[in-house]
């Protein structure tokens, strides 16, 4: 019961912000960067305001709605390009071993030195400010663990009963490798998948708070911190609520990868069932 | 369809690269197999079955290589070609089971899906039909409810319907030769009968040739036209089934045909014991000079510890490798 739990509170929580970023034109109140007027500023929240409004008397609420679109795009994609380069040179190489498992080996051992938030800020300091550069730089800097769990799992994977009869079945090694491995190790690299989505919506709320993410006035959750830290204590709503956005994301994205590692392990659903 | 055999092996040697130097793990292997013919080969464990099958169909792995011989399947030389040409032939004209259905399903794929992959693979078929092939395909494996039974996983069904998938995924090309090494003894009794006979009667229908191996002397005689004797790595006899019984001719034959138990042998002589063959199986890397079942061997002679016997032609047919056979 609890693993369903786990399942039910986190997808619902990542679905909720994927559909607030999907309706925000329609959830908005007022447009997040021109609706500014000065004789609102500061307000705290309250009916009309319902998450207050910052100096510039922008609503904080529109803001946090149209945010979610950056945060979850970064968070989505950049992930996604981590797995898809973590899982092709985790799996290869842990399957064909030799001269390709060391070079691999190799590359991620550079990429586990190296901060993956100082190489991606490198990255960024080449290709400037905003979104392509954001979803490039985290893209390209957090697959390593992915890389080590699909080696590993390939390593223990290939010697199985089933690798070795698909062999004798005539399947070729890229077919050995997409259906007979890659769906045995869907399990861990999801998990790790949803926790690394997380982590991409910390970094870019870092970057945007470095000022290196989306150009302002465009909303980032993780801008708006940014902004928001000289007023932290008159007027702490502005930082309050695209906190508590980025912890709502990313509790809900770490339960969700808890969740799916019960859901993709086939022994566990017929235990339910 | 007369004359050329099936798979036609001839001396052939698979070596064992064990760092510093190479032995033979096996060698002087030589025998044939026709279309549609079934063929035992039989032995202790150990002595070299699983590589000769390994070798067949190209996938010995290092340590292990073809150290000589050639093997001919269809009149064409096949221990040499390349990668994919060999793949080409696995799961397609040669086939495979093996001993554990427990391990050699994809625990994550539904079992219809598996079987449809070897039309996609080896026929090109699309997805659609291959789905639809799959499901007779577990029809004809006597799987009840197919239609449904296609969307199972592997830990859904039985060690006995897992195999029976086995055998639907290995006959799915109507392959030429269905190699099945040990093919049931991770199964209950009763289910290796059902399992046997539905694979005989299946490779029958196709004209699918067997080659079964096993430590089983009376199971595979059972299966089997004709059966080999592995001993230490070389064949030591090879006869018709319902010969070797009769009049084993090596005296490695003799001792496992009288440590088999016959049905009515208790009532015949009493509380007779069944007889063992004393000693032990040779090492891979301390193989005795000669013949290599000299250290066990009753009627061993000087020669039999220096020189290495040759296979001779019995004229009742058939083929022994011994100095003084019967
Ligand atoms: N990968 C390997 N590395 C080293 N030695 C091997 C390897 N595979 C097989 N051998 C050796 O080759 C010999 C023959 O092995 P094989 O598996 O063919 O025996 P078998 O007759 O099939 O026995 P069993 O009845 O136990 O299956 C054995 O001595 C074994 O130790
Ligand atoms: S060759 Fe000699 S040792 Fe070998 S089986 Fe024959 S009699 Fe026995
Ligand atoms: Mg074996």
């Amino acid at each position: 019961m609890k693993l369903r739990a786990n399942l039910i509170i986190g997808g619902a929580l990542f679905a909720l912000a994927i559909l607030v970023g999907v309706l925000a034109p329609w959830l908005a109140h007022t447009d997040p960067v021109l609706d500014a007027n000065l004789l609102n500023a500061e307000e705290p929240p309250g009916w009309t305001w319902w998450f207050g409004t910052d100096d510039q008397g922008r609503d904080i609420y529109s803001r946090v709605v149209y945010g979610a679109r950056v945060s979850l795009t970064v968070g989505i994609v950049s992930q996604l390009i981590n797995s898809v380069i973590g899982v092709a040179l985790g799996l290869s190489a842990g399957y064909w071993g030799g001269w390709w498992d060391d070079v691999v080996n190799a590359l991620t051992n550079v990429m586990l030195a190296i901060p993956s938030l100082i190489f991606a800020l490198a990255i960024m300091a080449v290709l400037g400010p905003g979104l392509t550069s954001l979803l490039i730089a985290l893209g390209l800097t957090n697959w390593s663990f992915t890389c080590r769990i699909a080696r590993a799992s390939a390593l223990s994977l290939r010697s199985q009963g089933y690798v070795q009869a698909a062999t004798v079945l005539g399947y070729g090694d890229l077919r050995i490798m997409i259906t007979q491995l890659l769906p045995n190790m869907l399990g861990p690299i999801v998990v790790i998948g949803t926790l690394g989505m997380g982590s991409a919506v910390l970094s870019e709320a870092a970057l945007s708070f470095l000022g290196l993410g989306v150009r302002p006035p465009f909303p980032s959750w993780g801008s708006m911190l940014s902004d928001a830290r000289d007023q932290i204590t008159t007027a702490p709503w502005l930082s309050v609520f695209p906190g508590l956005a980025i912890f709502l994301t990313v509790l809900g994205l770490n339960l969700l990868g808890d969740g799916l590692r019960d859901i993709l392990d086939p022994q566990s659903r017929s235990r339910r069932t | 369809m007369t004359g050329a055999p099936l798979i036609e092996v001839q001396d052939l040697r698979i070596d064992l690269d064990n760092g510093s130097r190479r032995v033979a793990a096996a060698e002087g292997i030589s025998f044939r197999i026709d279309r549609g013919e079934t063929f035992g080969l039989v032995g202790e464990s150990g002595c070299g079955k699983s590589i000769t099958a390994l070798a067949l169909i190209g996938l010995l792995r290092q340590p292990l290589s073809i150290g000589g011989g050639v093997i001919r399947f269809d009149g064409q030389e096949i221990q040499h070609l390349s990668a994919a040409r060999q793949r080409d032939l696995r799961g397609n004209r040669i086939a495979m089971i093996f001993q554990e259905p427990m391990t050699a399903l994809n625990p994550v794929s539904p079992v219809g899906r598996q079987i449809a992959e070897m039309f996609v693979l080896h026929k090109g078929k699309s997805w659609r039909e291959a789905n639809k092939l799959a499901v007779e395909a577990l029809a004809s494996v006597r799987v009840p409810a197919p239609e449904r039974r296609v969307n199972d996983y592997p830990h859904q069904l039985s060690g006995g319907m897992r195999q029976r998938v086995m055998i639907a995924i290995a006959l799915a090309c109507s392959p030429d030769l269905l190699i099945a090494d040990e093919p049931t003894t991770a199964l209950d009794v009763t289910v290796q009968a059902e399992i046997i006979e539905l694979m005989r009667n299946l490779c029958a229908e196709r004209g699918t040739a067997i080659l079964m191996i096993s430590h089983d002397l009376g199971l595979v005689a059972n299966v089997c036209r004709r059966v080999a004797v592995m001993y230490a790595g070389r064949i030591v006899e090879e006869r018709g089934s319902a010969d070797i019984f009769r009049a084993p001719s090596h005296p490695y034959t003799q001792g496992l045909v009288a440590s088999l138990p016959r049905l009515g042998s208790r009532a015949a002589l009493g509380r007779s014991r069944l007889k063992e063959i004393a000693g032990v199986v040779p090492a891979i890397t301390s193989f005795p000079e000669g013949c290599r079942f000299n250290p066990r061997c009753a009627n061993a002679t000087d020669i039999c510890r220096t020189v290495v016997p040759m296979a001779d032609a019995l004229e009742a047919g058939g083929l022994v490798r011994c100095h003084h056979h019967a």
